[in-house]
């Protein structure tokens, strides 16, 4: 039971989103009576976001602005943009669940979650802005054949559509949970806003929305932690003293408890969580926004900074809501304390807003929880948009040839596509155990595409045959070790034992790629290798001194 | 882009400085990034025990949770660190290397 519920939230944490894919929105949700507070706040975030899309509208005219804002966004901006992508509702209402129930444990995840980006910072993301234009697959098919650019457009399509629908399937039963709305509705007006951000105002738009709700998310969960903390006299010392007093963990709370105890399983999140975020697409996109290296250096910095301040914050909302949620019968199931929390397990943010600042409190931070998933579900669309509409049509099929016009139209209407296919995915999937998906999304983002793009930026040998190879590889090993896994074989497909022992592929899938990348390139006696090879000294060049990057275009 | 203007960067022995300095200061920060967290991944994994005691006795501060608050801290320092150095020193460096390149155009 333990062993499966920390499954559960391994994935969970692990997610994006996945806060709706946990075991706590599985079980039987009752829609929850209409939050008007919630409600009224949320049409003024939608109120200003599309004045904003109104505006952002007027500025974008070319490719370069409709993919990466003309690349006129400042590191701060795009930092705070970032941050916006990366805490997801699943950030606030996962892992401050975690913490309510497992303590330390969450705050290790936590770790695992911003190690990656100073990696990102010191080995990527000056060579991502040298090097790339519109999407990652610009540098992988840098020197390389079109076919490694094809191959990269599918990887990260794979990862987009596996994302979304974790996303639309936790937007539609968060809302349900937080807003009193039904699925269906939820569904909707998710995937129509978000194809309204994206179609109209591109990215300027979807950069703001991710700014505004980054800030909203940050002041909601500190004004919260403030409120809470200070009736403890901001004193950890006497917190963590009443906290262990009641909790039933007692004195373990702040020790690692059964989550990490498999060295093979700690070792493999950590691959998958560091190296799955240097490779998911609608992160490495926001690269892209900045004018040049100096800014994406910087945009890591205060990406970081906002990241790492959060995650404290939110390992202290949990802690404080041991006592202000834990002990209140109000926010249990028939006022007992023992038994679940009303609402589910995820539920315990919303709980402590409401504890420490009441309705409004509640309703803000309801509507702020709304906000986080439009704004990572517009990201992962124009993700998704870019890799159709830039990679595989402009570049790929019509080899370049195509006016910026005719790219921005197709942008458009494949944004629409992924809209509408986010919508009949959520509503399909609603009843099924998505918990895999996102591990499934990390797994290729870890094991496909960061493998091959962090090989064709640093390693002169690698050749169009080795980075198929490499790549494809990559996908199959991930998709394999994940349907093999508990989480597909066992829970889904419900055979008695997973085939795969373990939840997490990274640790397995990212050697496979990288053996297969080498192999393969290193025996690929080709002219074409040759030239290839050749090719990388420009390119080397170029990533180390910015020399011929595409700048910013206003 | 032309690859004689590549090429003409490249024979810059500046270059090579740039490259040799800039590379191995962020490998020895990655290397410390990455001893330090798949370190304390494994402390996770074999010694939560002694994760969990009080720093001191009697107190309520784990020495895990102190750890890790250090090392959010400390990553965040090294990121800016890092920042610091590659956009003024080593940008500065870059700049003369282009400057240089276009100056033997004309």
């Amino acid at each position: 039971m333990i062993k499966r519920f920390t499954t559960a939230l391994a994935l969970l944490a692990f997610s994006g989103m996945a806060a709706a894919a946990g075991p706590a929105l599985q079980g039987d949700i009752q829609t929850q009576p209409t939050n008007w507070h919630a409600i009224i706040m949320f049409i003024i975030f939608v109120t200003m976001t599309m004045g904003i899309t109104y505006w952002a509208a007027g500025r974008t005219k070319t490719s370069a602005d409709f993919y990466t804002a003309g690349g006129g966004i400042t590191g701060f901006q795009n930092g705070l943009a970032i941050a916006g992508d990366y805490m997801s509702a699943a950030t606030l209402l996962g892992l401050t669940a975690m913490t309510f129930s497992r303590g330390y444990d969450a705050y290790i995840y936590m770790m695992a979650f911003f190690a990656g980006w100073p990696i990102i910072l010191f080995l990527m993301a000056e060579r991502l802005r040298n090097l790339g234009r519109f999407t990652f697959s610009d540098i992988t098919s840098y020197r390389l054949d079109p076919s490694v650019r094809t191959m990269a457009a599918l990887s990260s399509l794979v990862v987009v559509v596996f994302y979304l629908i974790a996303q639309m399937v936790g937007a539609g039963q968060l809302i349900k949970l937080l807003f009193g709305l039904e699925y269906n509705i939820a569904i909707f007006v998710v995937g129509i806003l978000m194809m309204v951000y994206v179609t109209v105002g591109g990215m300027v738009a979807t950069t703001w929305v991710q700014i505004i709700k980054a800030c909203l998310l940050l002041f909601g969960g500190t004004l919260t932690l403030i409120l809470g903390f200070s009736q403890f006299g901001f004193s950890l010392t006497t917190l963590l003293e009443k906290v262990t007093a009641v909790h039933k963990l007692g004195a373990n709370i702040m020790a690692p408890g059964s989550l990490l105890s498999d060295p093979v399983t700690a070792l493999s999140l950590g691959l998958g969580l560091m190296f799955g975020t240097a490779g998911l697409p609608h992160i490495l996109m926001r690269f892209f926004t900045v004018g040049n290296a100096k800014e994406a250096r910087k945009s890591v910095l205060y990406a970081s900074g906002f990241v790492g301040f959060f995650f404290n914050v939110i390992f202290l909302m949990g802690l404080v809501a041991v006592l202000l949620v834990g002990q209140n019968p109000e926010y249990f199931e028939g006022g007992d304390i023992k038994g679940a929390l009303i609402g589910g397990g995820n539920m315990v943010a919303m709980h402590l807003a409401h504890a420490v600042g009441g309705n409004m409190l509640l309703g803000f931070l309801a509507a702020v929880a709304f906000a986080t998933i439009l704004a990572v579900v517009s990201g992962l669309a124009l993700a998704g948009a870019s890799a159709i509409a830039h990679d595989i049509y402009a570049r790929v099929i019509r080899k370049g040839e195509c006016s910026d016009k005719e790219e921005i139209k197709v942008s458009r209407m494949a944004t629409i596509a992924l809209g509408i296919l986010a919508i009949i995915l959520g509503i399909a999937f609603e009843k099924q155990n998505i918990a895999f998906m996102v591990g499934l999304a990390f797994g290729v983002a870890a094991a496909a595409n960061f493998p091959v793009l962090i090989l064709s930026m640093y390693w002169k040998g690698l050749t169009t045959r080795g980075a198929l190879w490499g790549g494809y590889g990559g996908v199959i090993s991930a998709v394999t070790f994940v349907v093999l896994s508990k989480a597909v074989w066992v829970d889904v497909l419900h055979n008695a034992a997973p085939a795969f022992p373990y939840t997490q592929p990274a640790l397995f899938a990212m050697p496979i790629a990288f053996i297969l990348a080498y192999v393969f390139s290193v025996t690929d006696s080709s002219a074409r290798a040759a030239k290839e090879r050749d090719a990388f000294e420009d390119q080397y060049v170029r990533a180390q001194t910015g020399f011929g990057a595409s700048g910013a275009s206003h | 882009m032309s690859s004689v203007i590549y090429e003409r960067l490249r024979r810059n022995p500046k270059f090579d400085e740039l490259v040799q300095k800039r590379g191995s200061f962020a490998r020895t920060l990655s290397a410390i990034v990455l001893i330090i967290f798949y370190g304390f991944f494994l402390l996770v994994a074999f010694e939560p025990k002694m994760l969990g005691q009080p720093i001191a006795e009697g107190s309520m501060w784990a020495i895990g949770y102190t750890i890790e608050m250090a090392m959010f801290v400390f990553f965040w320092i090294l990121t800016f660190i890092y920042v610091r150095r590659a956009n003024g020193e080593f940008d500065d460096l870059t700049a003369e290397i282009i400057k240089e390149a276009q100056k033997e155009t004309k």
